[in-house]
């Protein structure tokens, strides 16, 4: 057998902080094959990236390696000089990061950021940098390369930029590429599209991947093997199938469990103590009559003939009935998140009706609606909990605002027990009320801003992406949490999303919305088993497709005798 | 329930309260230059406020003993040319020289974020006449526009304020500005319109406290300059006259004595000033993690 390429024992890295050392990752040990994938899945906080950052010497001031030790081919990363590693980072090991945007100069155009790897790791003169970051380019199917080549940042999509970001990763042809969560915040026919690229290219270049995510199913879509880890600790390592088929260890089924699959319901999400605990739902509940109906909707922005003119929603027309959640699904820069804007008041509309309790409340502007009587109807969760929460406010002081607002009239006393009651609701400890959201964990600020937005009791709540930013199993959590609710006081949900497995979880019905318009609309069930469109079928065909749990056992142990030949 | 319900607030406040003075000291202990900034800060102060009380002579009485007397066991900071004691009069002149600072900065950082916070945040023409504005008050050599000021405005103490606070004004609505204009649409000033807060109180009551650490750096920064800047006002034979106790007049008092060698004339008031606008640049940094929640924990 083949030495592996890089070959982590023991491995432990401490911080330094206000509150004395803490050990980020304590004693792993995985290893990666030449031309292998291994992918690292874990939550945030796992220590994940932690461990790429050892790898690559990069951790930061306050970080060092505690004990144990890292080879790659042969040679000892950490004890090597920081001008050694200069020359490894790039041409041997190459990374990429979580935001592309964030990754590539701004004020440099791309090709020449592409070049310049080349000329640094002398893989290219300056005469010959250009053509061969062309060539790169074309790797990476950006099509046009010669033109994009000139092409600033800012003037890409994310796709795009993640695609250069690609392409100056692979331009000297690594052994080893380590991709640190580098789909996130992409749309999943973007993630898809990059992550093909990224297998594709690794594949043909005989590199190893170590693709770390929090995304079990993509990792197993995409990988061998499988390191699974939690705070700091390998919980599991095994081939991907074996690892989706036959998990060992309880952390591991949990983290299964919690990412949804095509056929799981709401509530298969959660631990079975979770389970218990959780409200029996009623089997099937029947819509009442028409909550809210919007009528030819449409939203332009900038005026028509200049070139600033955009129009982000056109014509656009649904129901949404009492007790009834209805899905919106589409990709970044379909226009959802301008629609529920204008329902939610916070946008005023160019054109059409938005009925609210039979009231058309787009005549209202929206700098009006904020002392409407209806404005405490109508509330919102945000994408980003951490984004969404005042940082000077304490979370009780953060969920007290609506109903300091919106019912004057009530008492301290009453204030304080219904701010209790909401707590409650969520499912918030009393204690952490008095926190600042620095101090509260993701999961804990998603409840703050839930408590927050059902403190005035809605009649509907536009749910915008609630679960993006969140861990799975936080995530598993905080779905089934907006599942009581919706029971508990009879609210109707608008589900806003890219991922249609999360939102086939909680809605009857989903519309499908592509450039401003609806392209398709059904109950969840005919979208997911009989899309009609093309666009609905490319969007289901996105979602990463973990192996399925009924491959032969025999396959699985074949491939594991494979990989130890 | 509701016996229940009080309990938790009143405790939760106490507790607030006993934290923010553990997140002073938390402060202080963490940076000892902080530490040392606040120290001398708090003694400014003092002297501010009590030192015309514990002075051994009238700053302005004449002949308290000989003139020109060197630094000796009577006169610690020795006596000027009409026999008064320079250090009385360094003493007594703290409290004039922070009054005029802290009531110009105090100024020009209310009406300076107002003015800021309406262009960062509605934009538009709000913004492109309050900007320009600005620019032309920055157009000035700063010093001459406040000589310009206070000579137009008539020779008085309020006229110094004035002068000193609009020439400071911009930097605090460019600041303002700047911070509003980037959160102007973040999630929470979203959700706390959806909370029914009108626009006024969103911007006011969520957006601009987010702005504070910044401004407070800013602020300290400018008190020092504000010093310096009536100091100088004052050397030139603007704003405070003679015989009230000034560091700026006593600077300039003095320099007429340096050529013949009597140099504690000059000397300790310089000091005096010089420690003042060292102190303002020092606890900058310390008055922001101060507001900051963010550095509490």
């Amino acid at each position: 057998m083949t030495p592996p390429l890089l070959d982590i024992q023991r491995l432990s890295v401490d911080f330094a902080t206000r509150r004395g050392t803490v050990r980020a990752i304590d004693s792993i040990s995985l290893s990666v094959a030449k031309g292998e994938t291994l992918g690292i899945v874990g939550e945030s906080g796992s220590g994940k990236s932690v461990t790429s950052y050892a790898v690559m010497n990069i951790l930061d001031r306050a970080g060092k390696i505690a004990g144990g030790k890292i080879s790659y081919g042969g040679m000892s990363m950490h004890k090597i000089s920081e001008r050694d590693m200069r020359d490894i980072r790039g041409r041997e090991i190459s990374m990429i990061f979580q935001n592309p945007r964030a990754a590539l100069n701004p004020i440099r155009k791309v090709g020449q950021q592409i070049a310049d790897v080349l000329v640094q790791h002398n893989q290219a003169t300056r005469s010959t940098a250009r053509d061969k970051a062309i060539e790169m380019l074309l790797a990476v199917k950006i099509k046009d390369a010669e033109k994009r080549f000139e092409a600033y940042p800012f003037e890409l999509s994310g796709g795009m930029c993640q695609r250069v970001v690609i392409a100056m990763a692979l331009a000297c042809k690594p052994q080893l590429l380590i991709a640190d969560e580098p789909t996130t915040g992409l749309d999943v026919t973007t993630q898809k599209a990059v992550m093909d690229l990224i297998s594709e290219l690794t594949a043909r270049f005989n590199m190893s991947t170590i693709l770390i995510t929090h995304d079990l199913g993509l990792a197993a879509a995409y990988c061998d093997r499988l390191v699974v880890m939690e705070k700091g600790h390998v919980v599991e390592q095994n081939t991907s199938q074996a690892l989706f088929n036959a998990p060992q260890k309880a952390y591991t089924k949990q983290l299964l469990n919690a990412t949804p699959h095509r056929d799981s319901y709401v509530r298969d999400l959660l631990t079975p103590e979770q389970q218990a605990q959780a409200l029996a739902l009623p089997a099937s509940t029947e819509p009442g009559a028409a909550l809210l109906s919007v009528k030819s909707l449409k939203k332009e922005f900038g005026k028509p003939g200049s070139g600033n003119h955009h129009i982000a929603v056109r014509d656009l027309s649904f129901d949404i009935r009492k007790g009834e959640s209805l899905g919106l699904v589409g990709e970044s820069g379909c226009g959802k998140s301008t629609t529920s804007s204008m329902i939610m008041r916070l946008l005023d509309t160019t054109e059409g009706s938005i009925e609210f309790l039979g009231q058309d409340i787009a005549a209202i502007p929206a700098k009006q609606f904020a002392r409407h009587a209806l404005r405490g109807k109508l509330q919102m969760v945000f994408q980003d909990p951490t984004d969404s929460l005042n940082p000077r406010w304490s979370a009780e002081r953060s969920i007290a605002d609506p109903l300091l607002r919106l019912s004057p009239d009530m008492t301290d006393a009453d204030r304080q027990a219904r701010i209790l009651e909401l707590a409650t609701l969520v499912g918030l400890p009393v204690e952490l009320l008095n926190r600042f959201p620095h101090q509260l964990s993701g999961g804990q600020k998603a409840r703050v801003g839930i408590a927050r937005a059902v403190a005035m009791e809605p009649e509907l709540l536009i749910l915008d992406e609630p679960t993006a930013a969140l861990d799975v199993s936080v995530q598993a959590v905080v779905l089934n949490l907006l599942e009581d609710l919706k029971h508990r006081l009879g609210m109707s949900y608008l589900f806003i999303s890219h991922d249609l497995n999360v939102v086939r979880l909680l809605c009857d019905r989903i519309i499908v919305m592509q450039q401003g318009e609806i392209v398709e609309e059904g109950h969840a069930h005919e979208i997911m088993d009989a899309p009609k469109t093309d666009y609905t079928r490319s969007l289901l065909a996105a979602i990463p497709h973990p192996p399925a749990p009924d491959a032969s056992a025999s396959e699985t142990t074949a491939l594991v005798q494979d990989g130890a030949s | 329930m509701s016996n229940l319900a009080i309990t938790p607030s009143t405790s939760q406040r106490a507790q607030s309260r006993e934290g923010y003075w553990h997140h002073l000291r938390y402060i202080m202990a963490e940076n000892p230059l902080t530490g040392v900034s606040f120290g001398l800060f708090f003694g400014l102060i003092a002297v501010a406020i009590f030192g015309p009380y514990l002075v051994p002579f009238d700053p302005v009485a004449t002949g308290v003993g000989p003139a020109l007397q060197p630094p000796g066991v009577n006169h610690w900071f020795g006596t000027d040319h009409l026999g008064r004691d320079v250090f009385s009069r360094v003493v007594v002149a703290t409290r004039l020289d922070l009054l005029i600072s802290v009531s110009a900065v105090a100024l020009s950082f209310v009406f300076g974020s107002i003015i800021g916070c309406f262009a960062g945040y509605f934009g538009g023409w709000t913004d492109r006449i309050s900007g320009r504005l600005m620019d032309t008050i920055m157009a000035f050599p700063l010093f001459v526009l406040a000589m310009g000021i206070v000579a137009a405005a008539g020779n008085s103490i309020e006229n110094i304020v004035y002068a000193t606070a609009i020439i400071n004004l911009p930097f605090y609505a460019r600041m303002a500005r700047a911070e509003v204009s980037i959160r102007r649409n973040a999630g929470f000033v979203q959700a706390a319109r959806l909370s029914g807060n009108s626009e006024l109180r969103v911007l006011f009551g969520h957006i601009f406290p987010n702005t504070l650490p910044p401004m407070m750096v800013q602020i300290s920064l400018n008190m020092g300059w504000a010093i310096l800047n009536a100091a100088g006002l004052s050397f030139i034979g603007l704003g405070v006259q003679p015989p009230m106790p000034e560091w700026g007049i006593l600077v300039a008092e003095g320099a007429n004595f340096i050529i013949s060698g009597e140099w504690w004339l000059v000397v300790f008031p310089g000091l005096a000033l010089m420690l003042a606008v060292f102190t303002f640049n020092l606890i900058g940094d310390g008055l922001r993690d101060l507001v900051d929640p963010q550095r509490r924990t």
